[in-house]
Protein backbone atom coordinates (compact mmCIF):
# COMPACT_ATOMS: atom_id res chain seq x y z
CA UNK A 1 0.00 0.00 0.00
CA UNK A 2 1.83 3.34 -0.89
CA UNK A 3 0.35 6.71 -0.02
CA UNK A 4 2.77 8.62 -2.56
CA UNK A 5 1.64 8.82 -6.71
CA UNK A 6 3.86 7.90 -9.01
CA UNK A 7 5.53 10.76 -10.05
CA UNK A 8 7.14 11.44 -6.41
CA UNK A 9 8.85 8.23 -6.54
CA UNK A 10 12.61 8.60 -7.12
CA UNK A 11 13.80 4.97 -6.67
CA UNK A 12 11.43 1.71 -6.98
CA UNK A 13 11.35 -1.66 -6.94
CA UNK A 14 9.07 -4.83 -6.99
CA UNK A 15 10.06 -8.36 -6.37
CA UNK A 16 13.74 -7.44 -7.43
CA UNK A 17 15.60 -10.73 -7.02
CA UNK A 18 19.06 -12.08 -7.61
CA UNK A 19 20.74 -14.85 -8.25
CA UNK A 20 24.32 -15.43 -8.14
CA UNK A 21 23.93 -19.24 -9.24
CA UNK A 22 21.96 -21.10 -7.38
CA UNK A 23 22.87 -18.28 -4.28
CA UNK A 24 19.92 -16.07 -3.79
CA UNK A 25 21.77 -12.29 -3.24
CA UNK A 26 18.38 -9.76 -3.47
CA UNK A 27 15.50 -11.65 -2.55
CA UNK A 28 12.00 -10.17 -3.29
CA UNK A 29 12.67 -6.80 -2.25
CA UNK A 30 10.11 -4.05 -2.64
CA UNK A 31 10.52 -0.34 -1.78
CA UNK A 32 9.23 3.05 -3.42
CA UNK A 33 11.16 5.82 -2.03
CA UNK A 34 9.82 9.38 -2.26
CA UNK A 35 11.54 12.18 -3.73
CA UNK A 36 13.04 14.80 -1.70
CA UNK A 37 14.45 12.19 0.76
CA UNK A 38 17.91 11.17 2.24
CA UNK A 39 17.38 6.89 2.66
CA UNK A 40 19.75 5.30 4.65
CA UNK A 41 20.50 1.73 3.68
CA UNK A 42 22.04 -0.19 6.29
CA UNK A 43 23.06 -4.33 6.14
CA UNK A 44 26.31 -5.96 7.12
CA UNK A 45 28.93 -6.70 4.25
CA UNK A 46 27.94 -9.18 1.55
CA UNK A 47 24.52 -8.88 2.95
CA UNK A 48 22.94 -7.60 -0.77
CA UNK A 49 23.42 -4.20 -0.51
CA UNK A 50 26.24 -3.61 -3.67
CA UNK A 51 24.11 -6.07 -5.84
CA UNK A 52 20.48 -4.31 -5.03
CA UNK A 53 22.14 -0.77 -6.10
CA UNK A 54 23.66 -2.26 -9.18
CA UNK A 55 20.29 -3.52 -10.35
CA UNK A 56 19.02 -0.12 -9.50
CA UNK A 57 21.29 1.47 -11.48
CA UNK A 58 20.81 -0.60 -14.28
CA UNK A 59 24.13 -2.35 -14.66
CA UNK A 60 23.19 -5.87 -13.35
CA UNK A 61 19.80 -7.52 -14.75
CA UNK A 62 17.42 -8.84 -12.19
CA UNK A 63 16.79 -12.95 -12.08
CA UNK A 64 13.26 -11.67 -11.32
CA UNK A 65 11.46 -8.80 -10.66
CA UNK A 66 12.14 -5.04 -11.85
CA UNK A 67 13.28 -1.62 -10.40
CA UNK A 68 12.84 2.20 -11.74
CA UNK A 69 14.71 5.05 -10.84
CA UNK A 70 12.57 8.47 -11.79
CA UNK A 71 9.61 6.43 -13.17
CA UNK A 72 12.64 4.48 -15.89
CA UNK A 73 12.70 1.22 -15.52
CA UNK A 74 16.52 0.30 -14.70
CA UNK A 75 17.28 -2.31 -17.90
CA UNK A 76 15.70 0.23 -20.19
CA UNK A 77 17.93 3.95 -18.57
CA UNK A 78 18.81 6.17 -21.59
CA UNK A 79 22.09 8.39 -21.53
CA UNK A 80 19.88 11.26 -21.20
CA UNK A 81 18.01 9.50 -18.50
CA UNK A 82 20.97 8.46 -17.05
CA UNK A 83 22.12 12.70 -16.93
CA UNK A 84 19.57 12.72 -14.18
CA UNK A 85 21.29 10.13 -12.06
CA UNK A 86 24.56 10.92 -10.24
CA UNK A 87 26.34 7.95 -8.60
CA UNK A 88 29.50 7.46 -6.86
CA UNK A 89 31.02 4.79 -5.63
CA UNK A 90 33.33 4.47 -3.29
CA UNK A 91 37.02 4.22 -4.99
CA UNK A 92 35.74 5.96 -7.94
CA UNK A 93 38.41 6.16 -10.40
CA UNK A 94 40.47 9.56 -10.83
CA UNK A 95 43.45 10.12 -13.32
CA UNK A 96 46.43 10.02 -10.66
CA UNK A 97 48.64 12.76 -12.79
CA UNK A 98 45.90 15.47 -13.11
CA UNK A 99 45.26 18.16 -11.07
CA UNK A 100 41.75 18.70 -9.09
CA UNK A 101 41.11 21.65 -11.58
CA UNK A 102 41.53 19.12 -14.86
CA UNK A 103 39.72 16.92 -13.20
CA UNK A 104 36.58 19.22 -13.76
CA UNK A 105 37.82 20.06 -17.12
CA UNK A 106 37.99 16.89 -18.56
CA UNK A 107 34.82 15.71 -17.47
CA UNK A 108 32.11 18.91 -17.98
CA UNK A 109 33.29 18.39 -21.70
CA UNK A 110 32.06 15.17 -21.96
CA UNK A 111 28.53 16.35 -20.35
CA UNK A 112 25.59 18.32 -22.02
CA UNK A 113 24.83 20.24 -17.98
CA UNK A 114 27.89 21.19 -16.08
CA UNK A 115 27.76 23.78 -13.37
CA UNK A 116 30.95 24.30 -12.33
CA UNK A 117 30.23 26.81 -9.77
CA UNK A 118 28.90 23.41 -8.06
CA UNK A 119 32.26 22.24 -8.62
CA UNK A 120 33.93 25.22 -6.79
CA UNK A 121 31.76 24.98 -4.07
CA UNK A 122 31.86 21.04 -3.57
CA UNK A 123 35.83 20.59 -3.40
CA UNK A 124 36.22 24.48 -0.82
CA UNK A 125 34.11 22.41 1.79
CA UNK A 126 36.13 19.31 1.42
CA UNK A 127 39.09 22.01 1.74
CA UNK A 128 40.25 21.20 -1.43
CA UNK A 129 42.85 23.29 -3.98
CA UNK A 130 42.10 22.97 -7.45
CA UNK A 131 45.59 23.15 -7.82
CA UNK A 132 46.33 20.19 -5.92
CA UNK A 133 47.53 17.21 -7.65
CA UNK A 134 45.57 13.82 -7.32
CA UNK A 135 48.08 11.71 -6.36
CA UNK A 136 48.56 13.91 -3.19
CA UNK A 137 45.22 14.00 -2.04
CA UNK A 138 44.04 12.39 0.98
CA UNK A 139 41.05 9.61 0.78
CA UNK A 140 38.24 11.89 2.37
CA UNK A 141 39.70 14.78 -0.54
CA UNK A 142 39.68 12.44 -3.42
CA UNK A 143 35.85 10.98 -2.53
CA UNK A 144 35.22 15.19 -2.13
CA UNK A 145 36.60 15.18 -5.64
CA UNK A 146 33.97 12.49 -6.87
CA UNK A 147 31.46 13.84 -5.63
CA UNK A 148 31.93 17.06 -6.47
CA UNK A 149 32.18 16.00 -10.16
CA UNK A 150 28.95 14.12 -9.70
CA UNK A 151 27.08 17.02 -8.43
CA UNK A 152 27.81 19.17 -11.05
CA UNK A 153 25.90 17.57 -13.89
CA UNK A 154 23.14 18.68 -11.79
CA UNK A 155 21.64 14.98 -11.14
CA UNK A 156 17.91 15.09 -9.48
CA UNK A 157 18.39 11.75 -7.43
CA UNK A 158 21.90 10.79 -5.95
CA UNK A 159 23.56 7.19 -5.44
CA UNK A 160 26.18 6.76 -2.96
CA UNK A 161 27.58 3.04 -2.24
CA UNK A 162 29.09 3.54 0.72
CA UNK A 163 30.53 7.09 -0.43
CA UNK A 164 31.72 7.64 3.46
CA UNK A 165 34.38 4.29 3.99
CA UNK A 166 37.34 5.59 5.36
CA UNK A 167 36.83 8.58 5.61
CA UNK A 168 38.10 11.03 8.70
CA UNK A 169 35.61 12.62 10.78
CA UNK A 170 35.83 16.35 8.80
CA UNK A 171 35.48 14.78 5.36
CA UNK A 172 32.53 12.77 6.83
CA UNK A 173 31.16 16.24 7.72
CA UNK A 174 31.56 17.56 4.73
CA UNK A 175 29.82 14.84 2.91
CA UNK A 176 27.09 15.05 5.26
CA UNK A 177 26.29 18.50 4.51
CA UNK A 178 27.15 18.25 0.55
CA UNK A 179 23.89 15.66 1.12
CA UNK A 180 21.73 17.91 3.42
CA UNK A 181 22.41 20.64 0.91
CA UNK A 182 21.43 18.48 -2.24
CA UNK A 183 18.24 17.58 -0.63
CA UNK A 184 17.46 21.17 0.45
CA UNK A 185 15.67 22.07 -2.78
CA UNK A 186 12.73 19.73 -1.81
CA UNK A 187 12.56 17.01 -5.03
CA UNK A 188 15.66 15.78 -5.34
CA UNK A 189 16.52 12.40 -3.26
CA UNK A 190 19.51 10.76 -2.27
CA UNK A 191 19.89 6.85 -1.49
CA UNK A 192 22.91 6.41 0.02
CA UNK A 193 24.68 2.59 1.53
CA UNK A 194 26.92 2.97 4.67
CA UNK A 195 27.93 1.84 8.17
CA UNK A 196 28.19 4.85 9.54
CA UNK A 197 25.18 4.65 12.26
CA UNK A 198 25.34 8.09 13.91
CA UNK A 199 25.77 9.62 10.67
CA UNK A 200 22.91 7.82 9.01
CA UNK A 201 20.87 9.14 12.31
CA UNK A 202 22.00 12.47 11.79
CA UNK A 203 21.07 12.79 7.50
CA UNK A 204 18.82 10.30 6.84
CA UNK A 205 14.72 11.12 7.00
CA UNK A 206 14.40 6.63 5.92
CA UNK A 207 15.95 3.35 6.16
CA UNK A 208 15.97 0.43 4.65
CA UNK A 209 17.98 -2.21 6.52
CA UNK A 210 18.77 -5.04 4.73
CA UNK A 211 19.53 -9.19 6.16
CA UNK A 212 19.84 -11.84 4.11
CA UNK A 213 19.17 -10.03 0.99
CA UNK A 214 16.24 -8.89 2.12
CA UNK A 215 14.67 -5.46 3.89
CA UNK A 216 13.21 -6.09 7.11
CA UNK A 217 12.83 -2.57 7.90
CA UNK A 218 11.65 0.00 5.39
CA UNK A 219 10.30 3.47 6.86
CA UNK A 220 10.94 6.31 7.98
CA UNK A 221 13.32 7.15 11.16
CA UNK A 222 10.56 8.66 13.18
CA UNK A 223 8.63 5.54 12.55
CA UNK A 224 11.47 2.95 13.30
CA UNK A 225 11.78 4.49 16.46
CA UNK A 226 8.27 5.11 17.91
CA UNK A 227 7.76 1.48 17.71
CA UNK A 228 10.18 -0.04 19.07
CA UNK A 229 11.04 -0.23 22.94
CA UNK A 230 13.72 -1.50 24.90
CA UNK A 231 13.49 -3.22 27.77
CA UNK A 232 16.31 -4.61 30.47
CA UNK A 233 14.64 -7.48 32.91
CA UNK A 234 16.38 -9.41 35.51
CA UNK A 235 14.96 -12.77 36.48
CA UNK A 236 14.89 -14.06 39.68
CA UNK A 237 15.94 -17.70 37.77
CA UNK A 238 17.84 -18.94 34.81
CA UNK A 239 15.43 -19.63 31.92
CA UNK A 240 16.61 -22.40 29.65
CA UNK A 241 13.83 -22.44 26.74
CA UNK A 242 12.65 -19.59 25.78
CA UNK A 243 8.56 -18.75 25.42
CA UNK A 244 7.79 -17.33 22.51
CA UNK A 245 7.76 -13.33 23.15
CA UNK A 246 5.45 -11.21 20.47
CA UNK A 247 7.36 -8.33 18.68
CA UNK A 248 10.42 -9.69 19.83
CA UNK A 249 13.34 -8.34 17.71
CA UNK A 250 16.56 -9.19 19.53
CA UNK A 251 17.88 -10.41 22.92
CA UNK A 252 20.76 -10.11 24.17
CA UNK A 253 21.59 -12.33 27.59
CA UNK A 254 23.81 -11.46 30.20
CA UNK A 255 23.47 -14.22 32.80
CA UNK A 256 19.84 -13.25 34.39
CA UNK A 257 19.93 -9.96 32.95
CA UNK A 258 18.34 -9.61 29.84
CA UNK A 259 18.03 -6.54 27.39
CA UNK A 260 15.11 -7.28 25.04
CA UNK A 261 14.06 -5.27 21.86
CA UNK A 262 10.24 -5.08 21.11
CA UNK A 263 8.40 -3.98 18.11
CA UNK A 264 4.76 -2.49 18.49
CA UNK A 265 4.98 -3.80 22.64
CA UNK A 266 1.56 -4.30 23.89
CA UNK A 267 -0.08 -5.62 26.86
CA UNK A 268 0.30 -9.32 24.94
CA UNK A 269 4.25 -9.03 25.20
CA UNK A 270 4.09 -7.04 29.16
CA UNK A 271 2.29 -10.67 29.90
CA UNK A 272 4.60 -12.82 28.85
CA UNK A 273 7.25 -10.43 30.14
CA UNK A 274 5.56 -10.62 33.41
CA UNK A 275 4.96 -14.29 33.30
CA UNK A 276 9.31 -14.84 33.44
CA UNK A 277 9.00 -13.58 36.80
CA UNK A 278 11.54 -11.06 37.99
CA UNK A 279 11.69 -7.50 37.85
CA UNK A 280 11.62 -4.75 35.12
CA UNK A 281 15.38 -2.43 35.30
CA UNK A 282 14.66 -0.08 32.58
CA UNK A 283 12.36 0.28 29.52
CA UNK A 284 12.94 2.71 27.34
CA UNK A 285 12.35 3.84 23.86
CA UNK A 286 15.59 2.47 21.84
CA UNK A 287 18.20 4.46 20.38
CA UNK A 288 18.25 4.41 16.84
CA UNK A 289 21.96 2.86 17.18
CA UNK A 290 20.66 -0.19 19.46
CA UNK A 291 17.41 0.06 16.75
CA UNK A 292 19.71 -0.37 13.30
CA UNK A 293 22.25 -2.77 15.64
CA UNK A 294 18.94 -5.32 17.10
CA UNK A 295 17.39 -5.68 13.11
CA UNK A 296 21.47 -5.83 11.54
CA UNK A 297 22.76 -8.62 14.42
CA UNK A 298 20.15 -11.07 12.96
CA UNK A 299 21.34 -12.21 10.33
CA UNK A 300 24.29 -13.93 11.78
CA UNK A 301 22.53 -16.85 13.90
CA UNK A 302 19.52 -15.26 14.03
CA UNK A 303 16.99 -17.67 15.91
CA UNK A 304 13.79 -18.71 15.35
CA UNK A 305 12.29 -17.45 18.46
CA UNK A 306 12.77 -13.58 16.81
CA UNK A 307 9.79 -12.14 15.48
CA UNK A 308 9.79 -11.94 11.46
CA UNK A 309 7.82 -8.37 11.52
CA UNK A 310 9.05 -6.48 9.29
CA UNK A 311 8.75 -2.68 10.00
CA UNK A 312 7.01 -2.09 6.38
CA UNK A 313 6.18 0.91 4.42
CA UNK A 314 2.38 0.02 5.17
CA UNK A 315 2.73 1.60 8.78
CA UNK A 316 3.88 4.95 7.67
CA UNK A 317 1.32 7.82 7.57
CA UNK A 318 0.44 9.58 4.62
CA UNK A 319 2.05 13.05 5.79
CA UNK A 320 5.90 11.42 6.09
CA UNK A 321 8.13 12.68 3.29
CA UNK B 1 21.35 29.68 23.05
CA UNK B 2 23.66 27.18 21.31
CA UNK B 3 22.32 24.04 20.93
CA UNK B 4 24.60 20.43 21.11
CA UNK B 5 23.89 17.42 19.64
CA UNK B 6 25.13 13.49 19.83
CA UNK B 7 24.91 11.02 17.67
CA UNK B 8 24.85 7.73 18.71
CA UNK B 9 23.27 8.78 21.68
CA UNK B 10 20.41 7.13 23.74
CA UNK B 11 17.87 10.42 23.38
CA UNK B 12 17.12 10.57 19.83
CA UNK B 13 18.31 13.70 18.28
CA UNK B 14 14.85 15.58 17.45
CA UNK B 15 14.09 14.74 21.36
CA UNK B 16 17.78 16.53 22.49
CA UNK B 17 16.89 19.59 20.46
CA UNK B 18 13.47 19.70 22.13
CA UNK B 19 14.72 18.95 25.72
CA UNK B 20 17.85 21.48 25.45
CA UNK B 21 15.34 24.51 24.44
CA UNK B 22 12.89 23.24 26.87
CA UNK B 23 15.00 23.35 29.48
CA UNK B 24 16.07 27.06 27.84
CA UNK B 25 12.90 28.32 28.29
CA UNK B 26 12.37 26.97 31.97
CA UNK B 27 15.63 28.74 32.57
CA UNK B 28 14.24 32.09 31.33
CA UNK B 29 17.32 31.61 28.61
CA UNK B 30 14.72 31.88 25.98
CA UNK B 31 12.37 34.69 26.56
CA UNK B 32 8.87 34.72 25.53
CA UNK B 33 8.00 36.35 22.43
CA UNK B 34 11.65 34.94 21.43
CA UNK B 35 11.92 33.90 17.65
CA UNK B 36 13.75 30.71 17.48
CA UNK B 37 15.79 29.55 14.23
CA UNK B 38 14.08 28.07 11.63
CA UNK B 39 14.22 24.78 10.50
CA UNK B 40 16.38 24.72 7.89
CA UNK B 41 18.81 27.16 9.64
CA UNK B 42 18.98 25.04 12.93
CA UNK B 43 19.60 21.67 10.57
CA UNK B 44 22.40 23.47 8.80
CA UNK B 45 23.75 24.42 12.00
CA UNK B 46 23.83 20.70 13.45
CA UNK B 47 24.09 19.36 10.40
CA UNK B 48 21.18 17.06 10.58
CA UNK B 49 18.47 16.15 8.66
CA UNK B 50 15.41 19.30 8.43
CA UNK B 51 12.83 16.73 9.20
CA UNK B 52 14.58 16.34 12.38
CA UNK B 53 14.24 19.70 13.35
CA UNK B 54 10.89 20.01 12.57
CA UNK B 55 9.59 17.01 14.85
CA UNK B 56 11.29 18.83 17.62
CA UNK B 57 9.48 22.13 17.26
CA UNK B 58 6.55 19.79 16.40
CA UNK B 59 6.69 18.24 19.66
CA UNK B 60 7.29 21.46 21.19
CA UNK B 61 4.30 23.15 19.87
CA UNK B 62 2.24 20.19 21.10
CA UNK B 63 3.52 20.54 24.42
CA UNK B 64 2.27 24.53 24.60
CA UNK B 65 6.14 25.73 24.65
CA UNK B 66 6.27 26.97 21.63
CA UNK B 67 4.12 28.43 19.20
CA UNK B 68 4.33 28.85 15.24
CA UNK B 69 2.81 32.34 13.39
CA UNK B 70 2.10 31.66 10.05
CA UNK B 71 4.61 32.30 7.84
CA UNK B 72 6.97 33.59 10.74
CA UNK B 73 8.18 30.82 12.32
CA UNK B 74 8.38 29.49 15.80
CA UNK B 75 8.21 31.83 18.43
CA UNK B 76 8.24 31.21 22.56
CA UNK B 77 5.20 30.79 23.74
CA UNK B 78 3.30 32.35 26.77
CA UNK B 79 3.45 29.85 29.43
CA UNK B 80 0.25 27.80 29.71
CA UNK B 81 -1.11 24.74 30.26
CA UNK B 82 -2.33 22.36 26.92
CA UNK B 83 -2.95 19.04 29.30
CA UNK B 84 -5.05 18.86 32.05
CA UNK B 85 -3.99 18.06 35.81
CA UNK B 86 -4.62 14.27 35.51
CA UNK B 87 -2.47 13.90 32.02
CA UNK B 88 -0.02 16.06 33.80
CA UNK B 89 0.82 13.93 36.85
CA UNK B 90 0.40 11.26 34.37
CA UNK B 91 3.46 12.33 32.35
CA UNK B 92 5.42 13.23 35.42
CA UNK B 93 5.00 9.70 37.04
CA UNK B 94 6.10 8.00 33.93
CA UNK B 95 8.99 10.29 33.66
CA UNK B 96 9.45 9.74 37.68
CA UNK B 97 8.69 5.57 36.96
CA UNK B 98 11.76 5.51 34.46
CA UNK B 99 13.90 7.33 37.04
CA UNK B 100 13.55 4.84 39.38
CA UNK B 101 13.89 2.06 37.34
CA UNK B 102 17.58 3.43 37.08
CA UNK B 103 18.37 4.05 39.92
CA UNK B 104 17.43 0.55 41.16
CA UNK B 105 19.50 -0.62 38.04
CA UNK B 106 22.43 1.58 39.25
CA UNK B 107 22.55 0.90 42.85
CA UNK B 108 21.35 4.36 43.66
CA UNK B 109 19.12 4.72 47.69
CA UNK B 110 16.09 6.71 47.49
CA UNK B 111 17.88 9.64 49.57
CA UNK B 112 21.05 9.73 46.90
CA UNK B 113 18.61 9.85 43.75
CA UNK B 114 16.43 13.27 45.47
CA UNK B 115 19.68 15.00 46.49
CA UNK B 116 20.99 14.56 43.01
CA UNK B 117 17.14 15.64 41.73
CA UNK B 118 17.44 18.77 43.71
CA UNK B 119 20.89 19.12 42.91
CA UNK B 120 19.95 19.29 39.08
CA UNK B 121 16.98 20.85 38.96
CA UNK B 122 18.75 24.07 40.73
CA UNK B 123 21.35 23.70 38.17
CA UNK B 124 18.77 23.54 35.58
CA UNK B 125 17.02 26.64 36.45
CA UNK B 126 20.00 28.72 36.88
CA UNK B 127 20.71 27.55 33.08
CA UNK B 128 24.05 25.59 33.27
CA UNK B 129 23.90 22.74 31.46
CA UNK B 130 24.22 19.31 32.37
CA UNK B 131 26.57 17.19 29.87
CA UNK B 132 24.49 14.75 28.47
CA UNK B 133 25.50 10.95 28.27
Amino acid sequence: MSTHSAQNIAFSANGLTRYFGSKPVVRQCSFAIPRGTVTGLLGLNGTGKTTAIRMLMGFLPPTRGSSAILGIDSQALTAADRMRIGYTVEGHFLYNWMRVADCECFQAGTFARWNGKQFRETIERFGIEPSARVSHLSRGQRAGVSLALTLCTLPEVLVLDDPALGLDPVSRQALNETILEFVESGDRTVLLSSHLLDDIERIADRILIMVDGRFVVDTTVENLLSRLSTCTLELEEDIKSLPTIPGLVHLRRIGRRWTLTIVDMGSETEETLSQLGGRTLVRSQTAFNDAAMAYLSRSRGSSSFLSKTPIAPASIGANQR
Amino acid sequence: MQIRIVAGSNAAIYKQIADQINRAVAAGDLEVGQMLPSVRQLARELVINPNTVAKAYADLVQAGIVETQAGRGFFVAKRRQVYTKTERMRRLDESIQSLINHSFSLGFSTEEVLDRVRELFAKALRGVPESTS
